[in-house]
């Protein structure tokens, strides 16, 4: 992979949620939201996870910032020149984890409780982990919405949510996740909910403070031109597997699986002359519902073949410096 | 990796980037947090109060539960400065000089019951104790009820199911016919006909509906935000969950005192309660000495039974009002 140390490994990563569970009566079947994710993120190497709905993306984030408990897997992360395995830590290390990732939501609407001030909002990862005195705190808090394009500070800070429209909120939710100067930040589809006039500068915006903030993202989205923007490599996930990795700029253009070739060709070009070569796949997404022992993308794929119905998923592997694809027709 | 709990925000920012004006930050070291606060809460007093007096029907229950407050406390003054106790105490007092019961005169507006006591002094006396009961039973009701509702519903599993359970099982008690064998188990007085509703009540109904809005609010994600924020579960109740159920705790708190004030007028009807007087106790007075259904003694019901009335149509219309000021969606505009 790359020389320097990753900042995340995740190994193996699943999450599988029990659908028919009773109260003494074991689930049956599982919804297979993520099943055997394995990746690697370079600190100041941001990474995309792209994929359509259902596909285990938001899964994955919430796993790496502990939202959730994994079924099974591993994530080491390098915080403090120290490996911590987030997956096994307990009580007050959970807390002190917490300083170094944070997570952006998707919804600006959802994710600033309305009954509390910008101020309290933006200072509660401060208060909560005992950072600072009151004045501190406010002065922090200034000093963030300030980079985060909210000046005057002091017209804003004791505001309440409602009184911000939704790119001004979202600035808050990055202030917030920002304030304690993470290492890692989990986005999870930051830009999806706001308005194409201000998309872009939001996205800007967050672009700006990881440079300067020496902040990595896990980018999720599953806009490709967002995630072109915002990554240096690109993860496409289907049905709670990875099927094609790699820089992103390589995957875009020499797109290997067939499911990123027809998310490609899916794409909207603002040309109305452009022909090309539209990748056809049937059906639609369906849940990974104890899914067959064959390959996700069995059903729709336009190369499907007696190999991959007769093996499992296909492995991810390297087929050329750092692309990985899981296709055995590829 | 360990916390320390006073250590300073480290300066992370790059001076380059930071553009905070050094007036705007000299400002904020000056500014004291709770002042701030503190103005913020009065707006949105300011606000929800404008929300209230928009709609009359708040405005008249409002008036009403003012009007019976103002009867609670002139009855000390009137009976040390004015009224003679011989004459006047709701319980002891005596008019040697009339037939009793006295349609209403001069001397007695209301009149007198059978014994030779005022009534109008019987029906302001009641009233403060009326009032303690309702407050009581209320405060009592959503603490308990807020408290549940909200542990229940973030914790869920094995807690969830035990409070709910218990929820169901106090809902299928008939909670007038339960009060009435407990008193015959032992002395029934208002402080405890209070406890006895605010818990029947906090660990009934109220609980099952606080902890429906809690799952609504647990769901959130500024719950999850606070989370990856390193929140604690003590955290995330007290400061995103509880503040976020308070408007319907609230309204809650005014539906009980209807039914504490109700409660108490049955029970002394029947005779159930140790109480020297109260609304419930003058009717019980006027039936057991069978006036009850005599229309030319109007006097000794009346004012007791409209008493009632009025004030639980108050507590309640008052509670309608802020339903509106809570749910938007209930507002007219």
């Amino acid at each position: 992979m790359t020389v320097t140390a990753p900042l995340v490994r995740v190994e193996g990563l699943r999450k599988l949620f029990p659908l028919n569970q009773g109260l003494l009566r074991p689930a049956t079947s599982f919804i297979h939201a993520v099943d055997g994710v394995s990746f690697a993120i370079a600190p100041g190497k941001s990474l995309a996870l792209v994929g359509e709905s259902g596909s285990g993306k938001t899964t994955t984030g919430k796993l790496l910032v502990r939202l959730l408990h994994p079924t099974d897997g591993q994530i080491v992360m390098r915080l403090n020149d120290a490996d911590v395995a987030v997956t096994t830590l307990k009580g007050d290390r959970v807390r002190a984890f917490r300083r170094h990732v944070q997570m952006i939501f998707q919804d600006p609407y959802e994710s600033l409780n309305p009954r509390r001030t910008i101020y309290d909002t933006v200072a509660e990862p401060l208060y909560v982990q005992g950072i600072g005195n009151v004045l501190d705190r406010q002065e922090r808090v200034a000093e963030l919405l300030t980079l985060v394009g909210l000046t005057p500070p002091s017209t804003f800070m004791f505001r309440f949510p409602h009184e911000l429209s939704g790119g001004q909120r979202q600035r808050v939710a990055i202030a917030r996740a920002l304030v304690i100067n993470p290492a890692f930040v989990v986005a999870d589809e930051p830009t999806s909910m706001l308005d194409v006039s201000i998309r872009a500068s939001v996205m800007q915006l967050m672009q700006r403070l990881a440079e300067h903030l020496h902040v990595t993202y896990l980018y999720i989205t599953h806009d490709l031109a967002v995630a072109r923007y915002m990554s240096d490599r690109l993860a496409v996930m289907y049905l709670g597997k990875i099927v094609e990795m790699g820089d992103t700029e390589e995957v875009l253009h020499h797109p290997q699986h067939p499911y990123t070739q027809a998310l490609l060709s899916a794409v909207p070009v603002p040309d109305p002359g452009w022909k090309r070569t539209p990748i056809e796949i049937k059906g639609g997404v369906s849940k990974p519902v104890n899914p067959p022992p064959r390959c996700r993308f069995y059903d729709r794929c336009p190369l499907a073949a007696k190999i991959c119905e007769d093996n499992d998923h296909p492995p991810l592997e390297d087929k050329s410096a750092g692309h990985y694809v899981a296709c055995y027709r590829a | 990796m360990t916390t320390n709990k006073r250590q300073n925000a480290p300066a992370i920012i790059p001076s380059e980037l930071t553009t905070l004006d050094p007036q705007e930050r000299a400002q904020l070291r000056k500014q004291a947090l709770w002042r701030v606060r503190l103005r913020l809460m009065g707006q949105s007093l300011h606000a929800n109060w404008r929300l209230f007096t928009e709609n009359p029907i708040g405005l008249i229950g409002l008036s009403i539960i003012v009007f019976y407050g103002c009867l609670a406390l002139a009855h000390p003054l009137l009976m040390g400065r004015v009224w003679s106790p011989s004459i006047y105490h709701p319980v002891t007092g005596f008019n040697p000089l009339l037939a009793h019961p006295s349609p209403p005169s001069a001397q007695h507006w209301l009149g007198t019951d059978p014994f030779g006591r005022d009534i109008l002094s019987q029906l302001m006396y009641s009233t403060s104790s009326e009032f303690i009961l309702g407050m009581v039973a209320a405060l009592l009701t959503v603490t308990i009820g807020t408290a549940i509702g909200a542990i229940a519903a973030y914790y869920g599993g094995w807690v969830d199911t035990l409070f709910m359970r218990l929820a169901d099982l106090v809902i299928t008690l008939p909670s007038l016919v339960l009060l009435i064998v407990l008193s015959g188990i032992f002395e029934l007085n208002l402080p405890r006909l209070a406890i006895i509703i605010g818990i029947l009540s906090g660990f009934g109904g109220t609980t099952i509906i606080i902890k429906s809005q809690a799952l609504t609010i647990k769901v959130r994600t500024y719950v999850e935000a606070a989370r990856v924020a390193g929140g604690s579960h003590a955290h995330i109740i007290m400061r995103h969950i509880i503040p976020n159920l308070l408007p319907l705790t609230f309204l809650y708190m005014m539906f009980t005192v209807t039914d504490a004030i109700f409660a108490e007028a049955v029970l002394s009807y029947f005779g159930l309660l140790n109480v020297r007087m109260s609304w419930g106790m003058m009717i019980y007075t006027t039936q057991s000495t069978g006036y009850l259904l005599n229309m030319e003694t109007w006097w000794l019901i009346v004012p007791s039974g409209l008493s009632i009335t009025l004030l639980c149509a108050a507590f309640y219309l008052v509670g309608r009002a802020m339903d509106e000021v809570i749910n938007p969606r209930l507002r007219k505009r």
